[in-house]
């Protein structure tokens, strides 16, 4: 397969759609899952059982919701989102979300309930104190975002059904890969899935790779 | 973990039932399946042979690429140049004609390429073309998508690439469901278009012209090919769409609905 003009396009698109999601993920998880982690409240088992089934949340399910809100004869079709990159984005943030925020929450209850109080004890603010908790914990952290970003780069359900998969718009890898196959172009349905594997590899690289900085073995 | 270990097995052991002997494989079009006709045409087959049918409802090009494979029985499809080359390679034992409905152009009520007043198909894609009106394309190389391509070819126009013309690269039902979001103009089979209507705010702008036609053919898979089809099954299939019970149901379908039938048999006709 030649690397046409529209491979590189439909890559990027994913790049851009998947990344947007996986930062909006990332800032409202991040925060939401300390806050789940270091609360202490009622019902905070049940938000921690909800967030975690969100984890398995299928995303042809987020797709029809969000579809559905966003048709024209919906409750948000004045947005005109739908059928747009920014339409996939929603769904997939609401696909992340619950992944970081569930990980972000492992993550922090893992640090010894002891380094809160030493932390307060030395005089530090809470903001500081959570600072100090999310350097302390960055390796499962970084593994929540990778897993939130895996999460939306290779889910076809969602991005099909809120994006259209319109060529030159909303055309992504993973729906570009379904549409060669239903062409039975297989051959080019698996360059794509290639390209798809190759991109998820070297992104998660990077991650990997700060997330190893300064690991003393 | 022994506990898993069982649950595991469990689950292996519900996954391995095999394909029953008496199932058909059948591969068609989304169309079929999306017009509804092969809900009640498929159990009145199993009524009556005793066969089990297993569908594959996909766009035609895959269609022929899982029947070449050896993957399908039967094949029920809506892509004439297509299906002929089919033949031609050997894939293909017999391919007999089964019903026709028509294409036809929908739209937005506002018709802003006013193609209501067109005389021909071709005269239709001129005004849409040369209005930069939305359109949206199947883009998947299905039987409705080489039709429309040809129908642009046929007007020497080449839509490919202008900002108007949105490829869906999905079904029938999802495109349509597009083109009504977008307001924009598309080709689909009537069949699929009556089924969808209530659904989607567009309506028929253009119908009638001969060159619209759309006929579907069934095809038994060549046994050469691929010994393991279930020849006895796909000819029965053949054999029952084609008898004067199974073209009732196809002409009896759809007309308590929709007030017309929405596909037409084929017995008596030649193959065009």
């Amino acid at each position: 397969m030649s690397f046409d003009r529209e491979v590189i396009q439909i890559t990027l698109l994913s790049l851009q759609v998947s990344g947007i999601a996986t930062t909006a993920s990332l800032l409202l998880g991040l925060p939401f899952g300390t806050w789940l982690a270091l609360g202490d409240f009622r019902g905070r088992s049940f938000i921690l059982s909800i967030i975690n089934t969100g984890m398995a949340l299928p995303p042809v399910v987020v797709g029809l919701v969000v579809a559905m809100s966003l048709w024209r004869s919906g409750p948000l079709g004045d947005l005109r989102l739908i059928y747009t990159p920014w339409a996939i984005v929603l769904a997939q943030t609401i696909i992340a979300a619950p992944v970081v925020t569930g990980l972000t929450a492992a993550a922090l209850e893992s640090l010894d309930p002891r380094l809160q109080q030493q932390l307060l004890g030395l005089g530090a603010s809470r903001i500081q104190m959570i600072l100090h908790l999310w350097r302390e914990a960055r390796l499962p952290l970084l593994a929540a975002l990778m897993a939130g970003f895996g999460s939306v780069i290779s889910e076809v359900g969602a991005s099909m059904m809120v994006g259209g998969n319109i060529r030159g718009q909303t055309r992504v890898l993973t729906t570009a890969i379904v549409l060669e196959t239903s062409k039975g172009e297989f051959e080019r349905a698996l360059a794509l899935s290639a390209l798809l594997l190759i991109l998820t590899y070297l992104i998660n690289l990077a991650l990997t790779w700060i997330q190893q900085r300064g690991v003393k073995r | 973990m022994k506990k898993f270990a069982l649950l595991f097995l469990l689950l292996l052991a519900s996954c391995s039932e095999a394909v029953p002997e008496n199932a058909v494989i059948l591969v068609s079009t989304t169309s079929t399946q999306d017009s509804g006709l092969l809900d009640v045409l498929l159990p009145a087959f199993t009524l009556q042979t005793g066969y089990q049918v297993n569908l594959i409802a996909t766009g035609s090009g895959q269609a022929l690429k899982i029947a070449e494979q050896g993957n399908a029985d039967i094949v029920l499809l809506h892509s004439p140049q297509a299906e002929l080359k089919f033949m031609q390679e050997g894939f293909g034992l017999e391919r007999r004609p089964v019903m026709h409905n028509d294409f036809v152009i929908v739209g937005p009520s506002m018709d802003p390429a006013s193609i209501r007043a067109q005389p021909t198909a071709l005269a239709a894609f001129e005004e849409i073309f040369a209005s930069a009106s939305t359109f949206v394309s199947r883009g998947d190389e299905s039987g409705t998508h080489v039709k429309e391509l040809s129908l642009w070819d046929q007007a020497d126009l080449d839509p490919a690439g202008k900002d108007w013309y949105l490829e869906t690269g999905q079904g029938q039902g999802a495109t349509l469901s597009i083109a009504s979001e977008k307001q924009g103009y598309a080709l689909t089979d009537r069949g699929t278009f009556l089924a969808y209507r209530s659904n989607v705010d567009l309506v028929i702008l253009f119908e009638g012209d001969p060159i619209l036609l759309n006929v579907y053919h069934v095809i038994t898979v060549n046994p050469e090919k691929w010994p393991h089809v279930n020849l006895m099954g796909a000819q029965a299939f053949a054999d029952f769409v084609t008898s004067s019970e199974g073209q009732q149901i196809i002409r009896e379908y759809g007309v308590e609905e929709y007030g017309q039938p929405l596909f037409i048999p084929f017995v008596g006709s030649e193959s065009p």
